[in-house]
């Protein structure tokens, strides 16, 4: 391990991790400059956006809300709060279908915006450095601020000071591996300065030394601008790293390998390894909550793909429905259009377009159909190519976790590590039996988690039911010693009557 | 014939050692109950419902670990758990007598309670909370949907609904191949074929 950490200083810290594929690119919106979405007629914000726990609506029927006021608050600790995308009146909260892979749906509030920029913003703090790190953390909380790459985890959990694991290293996230996607990679050429401004505010809340800014060698424009806004900020021991490009590069586990050499141990996190890795959007969404007092309210989209005629990248409030988002950019007619959630590799396929935009969308693609349906194979029995493994990030047999998750055998699966899949896609790309590994492997995960909670159910239940066979022993037993003394009181009377 | 002698006595000596050691065992490392009912009843879903025709799971894993009863009785535990106590017992696999429904909660309408307390008295896992003359409430959280206390209610007010599925608790489902269907398909010829 120690030879490997040696080899990766001398190499220049980059190299590389296990398998991954080369994919077509297709970053065709890469030099369309980032526009403002138009307000939509009605703005339908989920009440969770989030990986956790939902929050509780905060406002009524009827009220009158500015942009940027909170709307829903979070009752547990692993959640964001949510703010209002717009100033309007909230005509109505009910249930309504959400970008899920279910269909299922989630409470809504519906907004109906009056064009106003009556806006609600917290207190700028410009002189953050002065200010305690849990101050800023909690600001963080407050600004509903999660992680813009796609896995939507409230930041402020991971900006932790902790003794036991400090901070050396901060990654930001610019890789954006996933083809088709050039979100982060415009919010970088344009907004340069903000991303590293909230870099160095991250890095003061860590007690970080050291700052790397991850970017894939097919963005050279990316990577001078914040070169040059590096300089301009005058960091210290902060560098930005341009990495081969490479799918999943981007994924956390697999650049902090690359950054660092490092590798984070299945089940712990990367704070175990002294690192904190952040994507670039988020952490201009922490620069814009602590410095001008900013909920996070709306995000940088890419619309791409074959059937949309005029994609790009675009500024879109949540809430916003993607039927709305597709006319805006001229796909009307969506009858014979597949719609994808996300990047190809790791995105969905979403069942209606009428769902609002959240915190985790980072791209709507859209494709003829007949095109996408023509090159989805049907499965056919492995051959036992190996490729799957040859391309696993994380090391794993898919073919064999396949088969098992097939057979039900989800206990095989688990022990085969089916929870370190991060679920890249790389097997399912590469296999020439079009076998849907990922699927299998989602699958599993699922029925897993069924079959954990069933478990955990039931032994809840047997605690009770033993407690409550235990309290009517004891009643029980109670009522004898009653009726024994009961007994013998009037055995006594009885003597004592008869001596009488 | 001292040689025969020799070989009894030593032979015999040996026999009486062993004896004592297993005698002395038997003492020391004695456990109580049987340990195969804790393992049957770990697998069992503990929802105390009674299907089985056993008064709850604890003795319906006794009557399953002394032999008397079948492992295919437990309703709500489904193919999985049948399967795992014929694994345990060694046995080979039984069909199910009957579909596992849709996981349920029970529901009172409070309107229409008297208070009797009588379901209370019914629930195995104390989910029911409520006081003489008082309206009563079903947990959902912790009821198991054994169905125990609609019928005890002298007025029906009690309910058996559908649990409803949480987003959170949403999984993904087989993949909708051929293969996957074929695989599914076999399982489920050689389930009713047992």
């Amino acid at each position: 391990m120690g030879l490997k950490r040696i080899w990766h200083r001398l190499s220049g810290g980059v190299g590389g991790f296990h398998g991954g594929v080369d994919v077509p690119q297709n970053k065709r919106t890469a030099d369309r400059p980032i526009e403002q979405l138009p307000l939509s007629p009605v703005l339908i914000v989920p009440v969770k956006q989030h990986i956790g726990e939902a929050c509780a609506p905060l406002v009524k029927v009827g009220d009158y809300v500015r942009r940027g006021q909170k709307i829903a608050q979070a009752e547990g600790y692993l959640a964001a709060p949510v703010h209002a995308p717009a100033a309007g009146k909230v005509v109505k909260i009910e249930e309504h279908r959400i970008i899920h892979p279910s269909g299922l749906g989630l409470p809504c509030i519906f907004i109906e915006p009056d064009g106003s920029d009556a806006a609600e913003t917290l207190t700028p703090w410009p002189d953050w450095a002065e200010r305690d790190p849990g101050e800023l953390r909690e600001r963080v909380r407050m600004c509903g601020i999660v992680g813009l790459g796609g896995a939507v985890f409230p930041t402020f959990i991971k900006l932790v000071r902790d003794q036991h694991h400090p901070i050396e290293t901060i990654i930001l996230n610019g890789v954006e591996c996933e083809p088709y996607l050039t979100t982060d990679h415009r919010l970088m050429v344009e907004q340069a300065d903000e991303i590293v401004a909230g870099l160095a505010v991250l890095r003061y809340m860590v007690g970080a030394r050291e700052a790397v800014v991850a970017i894939e060698d097919n963005k050279p424009d990316a990577i001078e601008a914040v070169r040059a806004a590096l300089a301009r900020a005058k960091l210290t021991h902060a560098r930005v790293v341009g990495l081969p490009t490479r799918y999943p590069q981007g994924s956390e586990k697999q650049l902090i390998e690359t950054i660092t050499g490092r590798q984070v141990p299945a089940g712990r996190l990367p704070m175990h390894v002294g690192v904190l890795c952040q994507n670039v959007a988020t952490a201009r969404a922490v620069y814009r909550a602590v410095c001008h007092g900013e909920p996070l309210t709306e995000r940088v989209i890419t619309v791409s793909g074959d059937a949309v005629p005029n994609p790009g990248n675009v500024r879109v409030p949540f809430g916003t429905p993607v039927r709305f988002l597709l006319a805006e950019r001229g796909l009307t007619d969506i009858d014979e259009v597949c719609v994808i959630h996300g990047g190809p590799m790791m995105g969905e396929y979403l069942r209606s377009v009428d769902v609002p935009v959240a915190k985790a969308s980072n791209g709507l693609l859209a494709f003829h159909s007949e095109r996408v349906f023509s090159l989805r194979q049907q499965e056919q029995p492995c051959i036992r190519c190996g490729h799957c493994g040859e391309v696993c990030p994380v090391n794993l047999v898919p073919n064999l976790l396949a088969d098992h998750c097939r057979n039900d055998a989800f206990e095989r699966a688990e022990q085969y590590q089916l929870f370190d899949c991060i679920e890249c896609g790389c097997c399912s790309y590469v296999c020439p039996a079009s076998i849907p590994l990922v699927h299998y492997f989602r699958y599993g995960k699922g029925q897993l988690a069924k079959i954990r909670r069933a478990e955990q159910f039931a032994e809840e239940s047997r605690m009770r039911s033993e407690a409550r066979e235990r309290r009517l022993e004891r009643e029980k037993q109670k009522k004898a010693a009653r009726r024994q003394r009961a007994k013998q009181l009037a055995r006594k009377t009885d003597d004592a009557g008869g001596a009488d | 014939m001292t040689g025969i002698l020799a070989a009894v006595v030593s032979l015999g000596g040996f026999a009486l050692a062993a004896g004592i050691v297993l005698a002395i065992g038997h003492k020391v490392f004695r456990v109580e109950g049987d340990p195969m009912v804790e393992k049957i009843d770990a697998l069992l879903p503990q929802t105390q419902c009674g299907q089985c025709g056993y008064p709850g799971c604890k003795p319906y894993a006794e009557a399953v670990a002394r032999g008397e009863a079948d492992v295919n009785h437990c309703v709500p535990g489904g193919e999985r758990t049948m399967r795992q106590i014929a694994d345990l017992m060694g046995v080979e696999p039984k069909p199910l007598e009957e579909e596992p429904a849709a996981p349920m909660v029970a529901f009172i309408r409070e309107d229409e309670c008297i208070g009797c307390t009588l379901c209370i008295k019914a629930c195995p896992v104390d989910a029911i909370v409520g006081a003489p003359k008082q309206y009563h409430t079903v947990i959902a959280d912790h009821c198991t949907g054994c169905t125990l206390c609609v019928e005890p209610c002298p007025v029906d007010c009690i309910d058996m609904l559908v649990k409803p599925e949480l987003i959170e608790h949403w999984s993904w489902p087989l993949p909708n191949t051929d293969r996957a269907r074929l695989g599914l398909a076999r399982r489920e010829a050689h389930a009713d074929g047992t």
